[in-house]
């Protein structure tokens, strides 16, 4: 994937333009406050036996622009994600009996609401839409399925009222013609009624991200969304989220290839070991010597050849497995 | 040739007996549950007991048959809410072990000496007991009805007026599902089924459509009790953990995640039984396989079935091949 | 595999069918009277069934019924249960053959005997004879234990036999629970015929002890041997091709739920639903201060230590199971640092159906008998023990399994016999509650 990738010559919009203004003044050091974050992280731990997955001690995401989180495998980046949009719980996270210190716990704080607390259906509910890193297409639901499942307010889906066709089927109806909108937009509406199963991995990954624009997210978190797409697909893909960013939105995405990263991110995010050792404008960030030891340190005995098998589960699996070797002689790095 | 005719009439008769219709609707509950929604319980019959008991226990108790409904539905209602609150957050391997826990709880407590004088004990409760408001209810008159080889009375116990109103239940409920099926509320839970983080991430609250999904089905089993014990009698060990069993080769047989399909696999499902054994019964001579070990033996052959159906055609009968309710990969 | 039983089953019941004539039938090894009786507008049913005052079914119970066109004698069957069809509506004369009651046990004083009952047409009449805990003198006479014996009173004679009962039942449902924890944590399917497997174990033994008359600890040998073979040809003939196929879990699980269905009627084909005894002869007992144990329960329970100790041995120490927990752990990890998934997968269906089959052999021995559903009753224990202790974790299904046979056993202090599995089946529901992962579980990763 880090190779050969076709040099974008697209033109830098006006959006794009204020989005990198925005946040031209701030400092490049982790943990810096930006002018009008979206999104804050305070304190988030996340440990899996003897190891620490992320320990994040404050982040800002600003409003508005792309944000890339890069970092090497087993960073702790999918963990991350996981932990603000509600899939996983801070180890770190406030308890009753026993939690960590007062000014010390676990706080995420989304668009004005406290989310740390909360889980990912009401996350997602607040509009913090995600995609994952394999994707979910729902495999056995059409494609168009796939797309009205992502819609927000349809009585239909409540139980009582869904027994009665009438009560749904006008909202049923303007959601699916925005459905087709937001297709043909990811050139996707020739495979209308196909099963998603049997798109290609790169049209996946499309549908995935257009079902998560249905619900007009204020901020969409991308894991990975180019893994596995093809050279061509790709320039539509960095097109369709610079699009997005464009029309408002705040795009938080995990990438590995430092490309892409330097192409479209407005800020970059470098995470390493399960902290964020860097972040800064792509420019700035990508040069530093810490970031290049963070990649080549973690990399240089690491096959990164195939994704599918070494996925960040199976990374940092592997890291826990080797940190509870080490414990036990004595050493605490992984 | 003879004998033959005469399975042929024993599978006809076993098509429309309430008891298919039973096993058709726990299954058309099942569906909701497994076929819809991917929920693996494996208590549909602890939902038809519960129905069952809380049927009979209330029309001895004096209760008029409407209420004494209710309560049964009620009663499955609880169950399923008791059951889903601990395990709907967990991975389905945990709902399918408590479900059938559970279900076995509700058989034993039922047959336990210490209730016998609600529950019957193991003995159970013969109909005879509850069976006389629902007789009453009749408007098809006393005499017989005979109808090529079905030969019925009207109203008797095992008549056509229990017939009848077992077969209009479950139409009734085949119209349901498809109706809640092919709405946005169904299609939510065909998405759970599929990859339920996928759709937790859209922002729809997977627990809550779980625990709707489980006290749905759970509901419709509790009818099938109902339907069950009605021109039979309750007995708690016929609702036991083979009756769950059955209710999934049926499901199967037919097609989960299809209208239909539960109500086809719960005919087929006795016809194959009543073949093997008709059959076995005339071409095996009994010296090697006696009257009782034909019955065997036709258990032996649905339940190689069940493996056969599952490996070879997951969508049964009825299904679509690409709308599997199995993660095929 | 069916094939495999039914051969071995087919020789048991050619054999059976020649010894009954010639041997003193005992009670449990009678073929109980009791098919089923349903009930039509023809046809009646008198049934009930028979405690012994532990709560467990009284077996071989004989009793004699007269009236109508009737003069029979039937027997209770493995659960205790008797039932006789009626075809003439009217009173029946209904005797307990009190010599067929076990030693320990009497009538109750209260009981009727002979009782009348009045059998009525497309009816279940029931009726209940009460034993409690007794001697019966030479000359007939009874003595009926007094009531805080069997009753529900906690002292700490019975706390101490219960709990002794309880580590008895832990170690041999940890015996079957290790190999059911096993196979999943490999391949991650439920075996719901592990059960039978268990059955299978028990039966073998009876053919070859009393059917084929070898030496015991010979039968049980080659009964375990049997069954590490029938593992051992299951994974190979269904298991490893539909891995192959890609077939999900779930799928492979309703495929051993029919496997199941086969099984247990394969076993009802040859056996009916009639209880055998492996060990034909009367158990000595032996006394360990307030606790009374037979002397097979207690090699029983230092066989099932010795073999739970070198399973655990096994897979801490050696190689191969270190390798079986890699796999257990992330068999895609596993695979790819050179591990043979396959044939790690094929050792733990061979070893887990060999400990199964021991584990129904020594319940067999213990409890006094085999039948059809044994390991049927079994399974739920076994599952409750396995996610109790967290799923897939072998040694969390040992800690699991000694929880469930300890709670099982110690309900009956203080609730009736029929409550002692469904109180070990409420403790798995609120372990859940408080800690899904179970007690050695580790929490699942998402994403």
């Amino acid at each position: 994937m880090s190779s050969d990738v076709p040099t974008t010559t697209s033109t830098i919009t006006e959006a794009g333009a204020a989005a990198k203004a925005s946040v031209a003044g701030v400092d490049a050091v982790p943990g810096v406050s930006k002018p009008d974050p979206i999104l804050t992280v305070d304190h988030i731990k996340r440990r899996f036996g003897g190891m620490t997955a992320v320990d994040v001690n404050h982040l800002e995401v600003q409003r508005g622009i792309i944000t890339a989180l890069i970092g090497p495998n087993g960073a702790g980046k999918t963990t991350f994600f996981n932990l603000i949009t509600g899939f996983d719980k801070p180890s770190s996270a406030p308890r009753l009996i026993g939690g960590p210190k007062a000014g010390e716990a676990a706080k995420t704080t989304f668009n004005g609401n406290d989310v740390g607390n909360t889980g990912a259906t009401k996350v997602a509910k607040l509009g913090m839409v995600r995609t994952f890193q394999l994707t979910k297409a729902l495999s056995k639901l059409t494609v168009i399925e796939n797309m009205r499942l992502g819609a927000r307010d349809q009585p239909g889906e409540n139980l009582f009222v869904s027994v009665i066709k009438p009560l749904w089927a006008k909202r049923e109806a303007e959601i699916t013609a925005k459905a087709e909108e937001l297709l043909a937009r990811f050139k996707l509406l020739e495979k209308r009624d196909d099963m998603a199963g049997s798109l290609s991995g790169g049209q996946k990954k499309l549908l995935e991200m257009a079902r998560a624009l249905m619900s007009d997210p204020v901020m969409i978190m991308l894991d990975e969304p180019m893994a596995g797409v093809n050279p061509a697909l790709t320039q539509s893909l960095l097109g369709h989220i610079q699009a997005l960013r464009d029309e408002g939105m705040t795009v938080l995405f995990v990438e590995h290839d430092m490309h892409m990263v330097r192409h479209i991110s407005d800020w970059v995010v470098v995470m390493a070991e399960g902290k964020v050792v860097a972040e800064g404008p792509s420019g700035t960030v990508m040069d530093d010597p810490a970031v290049i030891d963070a990649y080549l340190g973690a990399h240089h005995n690491t096959d990164l050849g195939d994704d599918s098998l070494l996925t960040d589960e199976v990374a940092e699996e592997l890291a826990a497995e080797v940190q509870n070797e080490k414990l036990t002689e004595g050493e605490t790095t992984a | 040739m003879d004998q033959l005719l005469q399975t042929l009439f024993a599978i006809l008769n076993s098509a429309i007996s309430p008891q298919t219709a039973a096993l058709a609707i726990a299954a058309i509950g099942l569906n909701i549950h497994f076929g819809y929604t991917g929920l693996l319980n494996f208590g549909q019959a602890g939902f038809m007991l519960i129905g069952a008991y809380g049927f009979a226990i209330s029309i001895i108790a004096g209760l008029p048959i409407i209420v004494a409904i209710i309560i049964a539905l009620v009663a499955a209602l609880l169950f399923a809410l008791i059951l889903g609150i601990p395990t709907l957050k967990l991975r389905g391997d945990y709902l399918a072990i408590v479900t059938l826990s559970a279900a076995e709880i509700v058989r034993m407590i039922g047959r336990s000496s210490l209730l016998t004088n609600f529950t019957g004990g193991s003995n159970g409760i013969t109909g005879n007991e509850y069976r006389g408001p629902f007789t009453d209810l009749s408007f098809f008159g006393n005499g017989q009805l005979d109808l090529g080889p079905f030969k019925y009375d009207l109203t008797g116990s095992n008549g056509w007026w229990f017939i009848a109103t077992a077969w209009v239940i479950v139409g009734l409920l085949c119209l349901f599902v498809w109706a809640i099926m092919r709405s946005p509320w169904g299609r939510v839970l065909r998405g759970i089924r599929e990859d339920e983080d996928a759709v937790r991430a859209l922002g729809k609250n997977v627990y809550s459509y779980k625990m709707q999904a489980l006290i749905l089905g759970g509901v419709i089993g509790a009818i099938a009790g109902i339907v069950f014990i009605l021109p039979s009698s309750l007995q708690p060990d016929s609702m036991g953990r083979s009756e769950t069993y059955f209710i999934f080769t049926a499901l199967l047989l037919g097609g989960a995640a299809t209208v239909f399909g539960p109500v086809l696999g719960a005919i087929v499902f006795f016809a194959i039984r009543l073949f093997v054994q008709g059959i076995a019964g005339q071409f095996i001579p009994s010296s090697i396989m006696n009257g009782q070990q034909t019955e065997q033996f036709a258990w032996i052959v649905i339940g190689v079935m069940l493996m056969l159906v599952v490996i070879f055609r997951p969508q049964g009968i009825l299904g679509n091949k690409k709308e599997l309710s199995f993660d095929v990969k | 595999m069916l094939a495999i039983v039914a051969i071995v089953l087919m020789v048991s019941l050619g054999s059976s069918s020649a010894q009954a004539a010639t041997s003193d039938p005992t009670p449990a090894a009678t073929a109980s009277a009791t098919a089923a009786c349903a009930t039509d507008a023809a046809t009646g049913c008198l049934q009930g069934t028979i405690k012994l005052p532990s709560g467990d079914p009284a077996v071989g119970i004989k009793l004699a019924i007269k009236g109508g066109n009737l003069d029979t004698t039937i027997s209770t069957g493995a659960d205790g249960k008797w039932s006789q069809a009626i075809t003439v509506a009217g009173p029946y004369t209904i005797t307990v053959d009190t010599t067929s009651i076990p030693d320990g046990a009497v009538l109750d004083s209260a009981a009727k005997n002979p009782a009348t009952v009045t059998g009525a047409l497309n009816k279940n009449t029931g009726f209940v004879f009460k034993i409690v805990g007794g001697t019966t003198a030479a000359d007939g006479t009874t003595t009926q234990t007094p009531d805080t014996d069997t009753g529900t009173g906690i002292t700490f004679d019975r706390f101490a036999q219960q709990f002794a009962s309880g580590i008895r039942l832990g170690l041999l449902l940890a015996l079957a629970a290790v190999g059911l924890s096993l196979i999943f944590g490999t391949t991650g399917l439920s075996n719901f015929a592990h059960g039978e497997q268990v059955t299978l174990g028990g039966l073998l033994a009876y053919l070859f002890a009393n059917v084929l008359g070898l030496n015991l600890i010979l039968a049980a040998i080659i009964s375990v041997v049997i069954c590490a073979a029938t593992g051992y040809f299951q994974d190979a003939l269904i298991w490893k091709p539909l891995r192959r196929r890609g077939i999900g879990t779930t799928q492979l699980m309703i495929v051993t739920i029919g496997l199941s269905i086969a099984l247990q009627y394969t076993y009802q084909y040859f056996l009916g639903a009639s209880t055998v005894r492996i060990d034909q002869a009367n158990p000595v007992t032996v006394d360990l201060g307030p606790v009374t144990l037979s002397q097979q329960s207690l090699i029983s329970m230092g066989i099932a230590v010795i073999v739970i100790a070198l399973v655990g041995w096994v897979l801490v120490r050696t190689r191969i199971g270190r390798a079986t927990r890699a796999v257990s752990d992330n068999p895609a990890l596993a695979a790819a640092s050179g591990i043979d998934v396959d044939r790690i997968i094929r050792l733990v269906w061979t070893s887990a159906t060999a400990l199964a089959g021991l584990s129904g052999v020594l319940l067999g021995l213990v409890l006094n008998g085999v039948n059809w559903q044994t390991g049927l009753q079994l399974l739920l224990l076994m599952f409750a023990a396995i996610t109790l202790g967290g799923l897939g974790t072998a040694f969390g299904a040992l800690a699991g399994a000694m929880i469930i046979g300890l709670v099982v056993e110690l309900t009956n202090l203080v609730l009736p016999g029929d409550f002692k599995y469904a109180t070990a089946l409420v403790i798995l529901i609120l372990v859940l509650l408080v800690r899904p992962q179970g007690i050695f579980g580790r929490r699942e990763r998402i994403g």
